[in-house]
């Protein structure tokens, strides 16, 4: 998969160590293009504020009826995305229906560790 | 202490071996393929003495696990780790307010020393803290006037003599009861704990915030840190893990998703916002890259048993830091920098935002940290060799020493490497333990926890 010209062939050894930081850029630089040419539009921030938002929203897994029709006229709209997840979509454009919840209940088994 | 080489560590150059022989000890859990979520690990830790060992899992349980004293006879191996107690820590509940699920995965297990004859542990979910205490029950009463064995009562009418009730030897029950429940303090999810040195007060971490807790007091915390800014869209990093300083009281750590740790000395005032100390190596413009500031996320931070130094992992290494020094940390040593070149794929399976933990050695000389593939690497501060073991159940011959694994980041791979699109990037190595005072490691897989004790003569 990965292209043996960008990747640095040696071993680790402390002389070849600062070579191989040097090339260390060309190999994350390569991945960053496979990213991009992947995936257009991918946010201009890297790392940035949309992949935080998500982290902070984290288990927001029911909706309000707001939220959920608003989703419903965008998706009309516009095609789901393909590919993988886009990690630029926030909650709200992709609004869970109640269909595709799971059931949640809380374990009464004995942790197998303890088996 | 015998250095050990054989033609292979010579083949490997730098690579090496460390002195310790690391032996297969114990596995516990399900041998089956079909994990259930539940029993995913989500948390390994010893207490103090090392006596007992504790996980947590994604199912809301505490397994804890004792060490059988020392047999005389077997003197070739340290005493097994046997199950002594297990309970359901918290449960999965709603947040019918703000439509939040609220995972009963135990972020956290944090040990109290022991000070009495029962043992104290605070374990944490996303929300809220529980003081449990794990007491022992050897003895029972008997021989009550009013009460038959069975705990029926008797007519007092039929009792014609008195006894005074006996205390009578019973099996062994240990029983866990939550003792303090610390809740509603946190808006985000709490990613770490920590109990100061004052054994009387403990911290909390969530993605913006820490608080102060006092052990005894549930209904009131501080917040001593608070990184939230007035506008949600100028968020531009999150707080990932904290500790407090193993010996003094006023001082703990922070650390970021951009890589910084700030240190923060709680004399200087009650809301530590300005740190006392910003610990951040400095990177060259010209090696950015959309995934710099995401590998860079530091995912654990811990002080030496020392004091004098922390560790802190980011995505493809280990760091070592001296508190006098903030410009640069002092050693950082590589887990799998073979993975650069794999940026793109890890990123679209969400690898590159799996959280490694990492851990000290009771003498702070060896450092460890789990890696993909069931492999973990300890490096050796002292004579900076490094090695990469395996956690399968295929070396399950009690006192076989370990082989070390090599991955082929390219070219020719040899006999006995594993390259690196064979990894296999499920089996996650995140959470491990080192007892705090033998060579005795506790690895977590995705749902096995193995221990490993280095080679007693």
């Amino acid at each position: 998969m990965s292209n043996p010209k960008e990747n640095p062939a040696e071993e680790t050894g402390e002389e070849k160590q600062d070579m191989q930081e040097k090339e260390g850029i060309l190999p994350e630089r390569a991945e960053e293009a496979k990213l991009k040419a992947k995936y257009p539009n991918l946010g201009q921030k890297p790392g940035g504020s949309d992949f935080l938002t998500k982290r902070l929203q984290k288990g927001q897994k029911y909706f309000d009826s707001g939220d959920y029709n608003m989703a419903k006229a965008k998706m009309k709209n516009k095609q789901l995305p393909s590919a993988g997840p886009d990690k630029n979509l926030v909650t709200g454009d992709h609004t869970p229906t109640p269909q595709d919840l799971p059931q949640r209940k809380s374990s009464l088994v004995t942790s197998k560790l303890a088996g | 202490m015998f250095l050990k080489f054989s033609l292979r560590s010579v083949f490997y150059g730098a690579g090496g071996g460390n002195d310790i022989q690391w032996c297969f000890s114990q596995v516990k859990g399900a041998v089956d393929d079909d994990v259930a979520e539940a029993d995913i690990i989500s948390t390994v830790e010893f207490n103090h003495s090392g006596e007992l060992l504790a996980t947590g899992d994604k199912g809301g349980r505490v397994v804890i696990f004792q060490q059988e004293q020392e047999n005389k006879i077997q003197s070739h191996s340290r005493g097994e780790y046997n199950v002594y107690s297990t309970f359901q820590s918290h449960e999965p509940e709603f947040d019918y307010l703000k439509s939040l699920e609220i995972e009963e995965k135990i972020n956290k297990i944090r040990w109290l020393p022991q000070k009495n004859a029962a043992q104290f542990l605070l374990s944490t979910n996303d929300k809220t803290i529980k003081l449990w205490k794990i007491s022992e029950r050897d003895k029972r009463p008997e021989g009550y006037n009013l009460k038959e064995e069975d705990g029926r009562y008797r007519d007092p009418t039929t009792v014609t003599t008195l006894r005074v009730p006996v205390f009578r030897p019973m099996d062994l029950m240990v029983e866990a009861s939550p003792r303090r429940i610390f809740a509603n303090a946190h808006t985000y999810h709490i990613n770490s704990i920590s109990i100061n040195s004052d054994y009387e007060t403990y911290l909390s971490a969530d993605d913006l915030r820490i608080n102060l807790w006092h052990l005894e007091i549930t209904d009131r915390s501080f917040n001593i840190v608070d990184i939230k800014p007035a506008n949600m869209e100028e968020l531009t990093e999150v707080i990932t893990a904290a500790e407090f300083h193993p010996n003094s009281c006023n001082t703990f750590v922070y650390s970021s998703s951009k890589g910084t740790i700030r240190l923060c000395d709680m004399r200087a005032s009650a809301l530590c916002d300005r740190h006392s100390k910003l610990f951040e190596e400095p990177e060259d413009p010209s090696n950015r890259s959309f995934f710099s500031e995401i590998i860079s996320s530091i995912s654990d931070v811990k002080f030496s048993h020392s004091g004098r130094y922390m560790m802190t992992r980011d995505y493809l290494s280990v760091k070592i830091w001296d508190l006098n020094m903030e410009n640069r940390p002092v050693e950082t040593y590589q887990v799998h920098e073979y993975l650069r070149s794999k940026l793109c794929s890890l990123y679209e399976n969400d690898c590159i935002f799996d959280k490694f933990e990492c851990c000290w050695n009771g003498s702070d000389s060896v450092v460890m940290t789990g890696s993909y593939n069931n492999f973990f690497r300890m490096f050796d501060r002292n004579t900076k060799r490094d090695i990469t073991l395996e956690a399968s159940r295929e070396n399950n011959k009690p006192r076989t020493v370990l082989k070390p694994r090599k991955v082929c980041a390219s070219g020719k791979r040899k006999k006995d490497e594993i390259s690196v699109d064979s990894l296999d990037f499920n089996k996650k190595i995140l959470h491990t333990a080192w007892h705090p005072k033998e060579n005795i490691i506790a690895v977590a897989t995705t749902n096995n926890l193995y221990i490993f004790q280095d080679k007693v003569n």
